[in-house]
């Protein structure tokens, strides 16, 4: 095949003979007990996977209702307070048990051991807590949801939480604090595991920027989850005591909250999109045949986003009466986030230039991330300048700003890494054809549902209302045909992916041959990771490496 | 007693130890955030409400925090000595050490609850129970001598005092709690240390307990100044 062109690198062993390996994680143990007692990191990265993904079909569905409901200017499919308690369940579920730990949980608890050479995260059992905790975070919203909800949207913000509202406030916010337990769990795991397991020869420098990017998200949640927890805390015993240390009748400061609660919840969203732009290093790298451009300045650039992504919260709250001069200060923080942020964009299109590109599925996702990051990241920018964002927050735009970043950016990186490490996880590959019909239908549905959002918005369409005015009509019904196609399009990996794994082909150990340390293991991984504790001898990406890798395996397949 | 062996996704007892201590400092550091939050709120009533959270801060009582200051360092002491005690492998002193650490811990969730029970008395709790009496009319507590008689607050000032004794309540009971979780834990690690777990040489979780337990004695050397000493002064 004449390499210039070449449509695929997908390098399938002959299905005739290849069989799965007989020992593997999955089927090293059976019985429903060594799963839920595990401490196994690629089995708790399946309880994540399937966890999540329950999770992201509920919020999914609230996601639905909302599009409904705003499809006639009218608040006709269900009452305004019914409409309050969608969104607020849409963003809780989405943000604390789906967007928090999607790809670290799942992929970063399968691959960063694996990545360092290590049989396993430092602490098993505490990665088996954090799962507990998650699924007790995730059974108390549901809870709260079936009691009756709650309405204050996911950022709990006060008064309204403490004095306004009669719902289930405690419940949720009790769910987001064990929650909030299991994400600060994932990252300790995995500080301590990037700092004191890696492999003989794995030099910070040789680490995959998957584990650059995912030791920047850890810090995050390890700094900035605590303040988090502090901050529900309190809320939580001003509603029980009535004690005031929010409340303005009684000389408390709802700023203190809002400063409290944005100094998690900003960082939150770098703790969301970090560990999805170390996938899509991986995936722009593996199918452009290069090492990543500015390997260096990619891995260091996920560190400053998680620095300068410290000090920018309070562009949350520049029309909250907060001071002139700071507002200044921290909007040119902001804008300062851009650079690190443009520095990784920058670089995986300088990866791609004269790469051999092929256009393999989470190739596919991974293009989707980069344009629809983008344009997320640059009306981020519109948002951070002051005068802008007096116009445009609280409407429509900003709406549809972080869903270009969450939902374009962050659920685009998990799908590109769902589909690039499937044949990894399960050892089958998923059907080509239809998960790149997938790929462009997600594409598609997501532009049409959020980029008239963006009109809205800049029309004054507020965000959180049932109703709007008639002459918006035209755009929201844009918006839900929109979610309709982005709902199929999730909706084809759910079923493809489940038929895959009964009669997907047999991936074998490399099918991208790609070059990270995962790619040279047996597919499925045996419990152990590795049969012998492997040797780093060369750079990461270094598909000359690969190349001359003949017989040579760096570990043996059982 | 069998020596304990490191875990299988370890490859040496050495990366174990390192890997658990680093895992505690970090642990730590997500505590100071979580406090953090708190000093945080302190700091910024504190600036506002200054005259109230003078006042308030009087009415803490000194000799009983500054006694607790003292048995919180002797626990410390203790374990400290103990982790020692475990290094050079003595069962018996590590168990007595491990009990005086229990021992002083206890002393201070003691001293605290006769605290916590003069201010119920007092209706200094924040919550419906609250009274501002004893700030408005200062002559009425005769046998409370800090107070300033002649410098009552202003009603609306005084009502700011609860916001003090909420954050004294919230970042003492906090702390409380780290100890009590504390002393749990030292009933099973003296239950251990008894049985000899710790006297070959393996004492990582003897280590890690004790940065713990610094930890929180820490945590009181910062409320303690802060709570019931920095803001007397200016009024006497």
């Amino acid at each position: 095949m004449s390499a210039a062109i070449s449509h695929t690198i997908v390098n399938l062993p002959d299905q005739s003979t290849a069989r799965l390996p007989k020992r593997n994680y999955l089927n090293n143990e059976d019985g429903l007990l060594s799963w839920l007692l595990t401490g196994d990191h690629k089995r708790i990265a399946i309880l994540y996977l399937i966890s999540i993904t329950f999770f992201f079909f509920i919020g999914g569905a609230f996601a639905g209702l909302i599009r409904l409901e705003l499809l006639t200017p009218q608040s006709d499919l269900v009452a305004a307070d019914t409409y309050n308690k969608f969104f607020t369940m849409h963003g809780i579920i989405m943000i604390f048990l789906f967007l928090v730990p999607s790809v670290p949980a799942t992929l970063g608890n399968f691959l960063i051991p694996i990545m360092l050479g290590a049989k396993d995260l430092a602490f098993p059992k505490i990665n088996l807590l954090s799962w507990y905790l998650y699924l007790i975070g995730g059974t108390l919203t549901l809870a709260a949801l079936v009691l009756g909800g709650v309405d204050t949207g996911w950022t709990f913000t006060t008064p309204l939480s403490t004095h306004y509202l009669n719902t289930h406030v405690i419940t949720a916010a009790t769910a987001i604090f064990i929650a909030g337990f299991s994400s600060i769990f994932t990252g300790l795991n995995f500080i301590v595991t990037i700092h004191r397991m890696r492999c003989p020869g794995m030099t910070w420098f040789r680490m995959p920027l998957f584990v650059w990017s995912h030791y920047a998200a850890s810090l995050l949640m390890v700094l900035g989850t605590p303040v988090l927890a502090i901050a529900i805390v309190l809320v939580a015993l001003e509603r029980t005591l009535g004690i005031g240390v929010f409340d303005p009748t009684k000389g408390g400061d709802p700023l203190l909250f809002q400063h409290l609660f944005w100094f998690y919840s900003h960082p939150a969203v770098y703790i969301m999109i970090l560990p999805g732009m170390g996938v899509i290093s991986e995936v722009i790298s593996t199918f452009s045949r290069k090492r990543v451009f500015g390997y260096t300045a990619v891995a260091f650039s996920s560190v400053a986003i998680a620095l300068f992504g410290f000090f920018v919260w309070e562009h949350h709250m520049f029309i909250m009466g907060v001071s002139n001069y700071s507002a200044l200060v921290f909007s040119l923080l902001t804008m300062l986030v851009a650079v690190p942020s443009a520095i990784k964009i920058f670089n995986w299109s300088f990866t791609l230039q004269k790469g051999s590109i092929t256009f393999e599925t989470p190739m596919l996702y991974a293009f989707g991330f980069m344009g629809l990051f983008t344009i997320g990241g640059l009306t981020g920018v519109f948002l951070g300048s002051l005068g802008m964002d007096i116009h445009l927050t609280e409407t429509y735009f900003i709406v549809a700003h972080f869903h270009f970043v969450m939902v374009g950016g962050m659920l685009m990186a998990f799908l590109a890494g769902v589909h690039f490490w499937w044949p990894k996880m399960t050892g089958r590959m998923y059907p080509e054809s239809l998960s790149k019909l997938a790929a462009v239908v997600t594409f598609i549905g997501f532009n049409l549902t959020f980029l008239p959002q963006f009109i809205l918005g800049y029309l004054g369409m507020p965000r959180r209302y049932a109703s709007y005015p008639a002459e918006f009509q035209v755009l929201n019904v844009l918006s839900t045909a929109g979610a309709t196609v982005l709902g199929v399009g999730y909706m084809l990996p759910l079923l493809y992916l489940g038929w895959s794994l009964k009669y997907g082909a047999i991936a074998g150990n490399n099918p991208w041959q790609a070059t990270g340390l995962e790619w040279q293991i047996q597919s499925p991984p045996i419990t152990e990771n590795f049969a012998e504790t492997p040797i780093m001898d060369h750079e990461a990406y270094d598909y000359e490496w690969l190349a001359n890798k003949t017989e040579h395996e760096v570990t043996t397949v059982v | 007693m069998v020596l304990p062996q490191h875990r299988h996704h370890f490859e040496t007892e050495e990366q174990q130890r390192e890997a658990g201590s680093f895992g505690m400092w970090l642990f730590l550091l997500t505590e100071i955030m979580f406090f953090g939050g708190m000093f945080f709120a302190y700091l910024l009533y504190r600036n506002w409400y200054y005259p109230a959270f003078a006042a308030a801060s009087n009415q803490l009582n000194v000799p009983m925090g500054a006694a607790n200051t003292a048995i919180l360092i002797t626990s410390g002491f203790c374990m400290a000595l103990g982790v020692w005690a475990a290094e050079v492998r003595r069962r018996k002193l590590l168990t007595v050490l491990l009990v005086l650490t229990t021992v002083f811990g206890c002393a201070f969730l003691g001293v605290k609850y006769f605290e916590y029970k003069e201010k119920y008395e007092l209706h200094h709790i924040p919550g419906n129970n609250f009274s501002v009496a004893m700030f408005v009319n200062p002559q009425d507590y005769p046998q409370y001598p800090d107070t300033y008689a002649e410098k009552p607050l202003a009603p609306d000032m005084a009502q700011k005092t609860q916001i003090f004794f909420f954050l004294y309540f919230a970042m003492t009971g906090m702390h409380a709690l780290h100890m009590i979780i504390g002393i749990v834990l030292l009933f099973w690690l003296t239950h251990r240390a008894w049985r000899g777990d710790f006297s070959s040489g393996y004492v990582a979780p003897i280590e890690n307990f004790g940065l713990y337990w610094h930890f929180v004695d820490i945590v009181w050397l910062f409320l303690f100044p802060l709570l019931y000493l920095i803001n007397r002064h200016p009024l006497h």
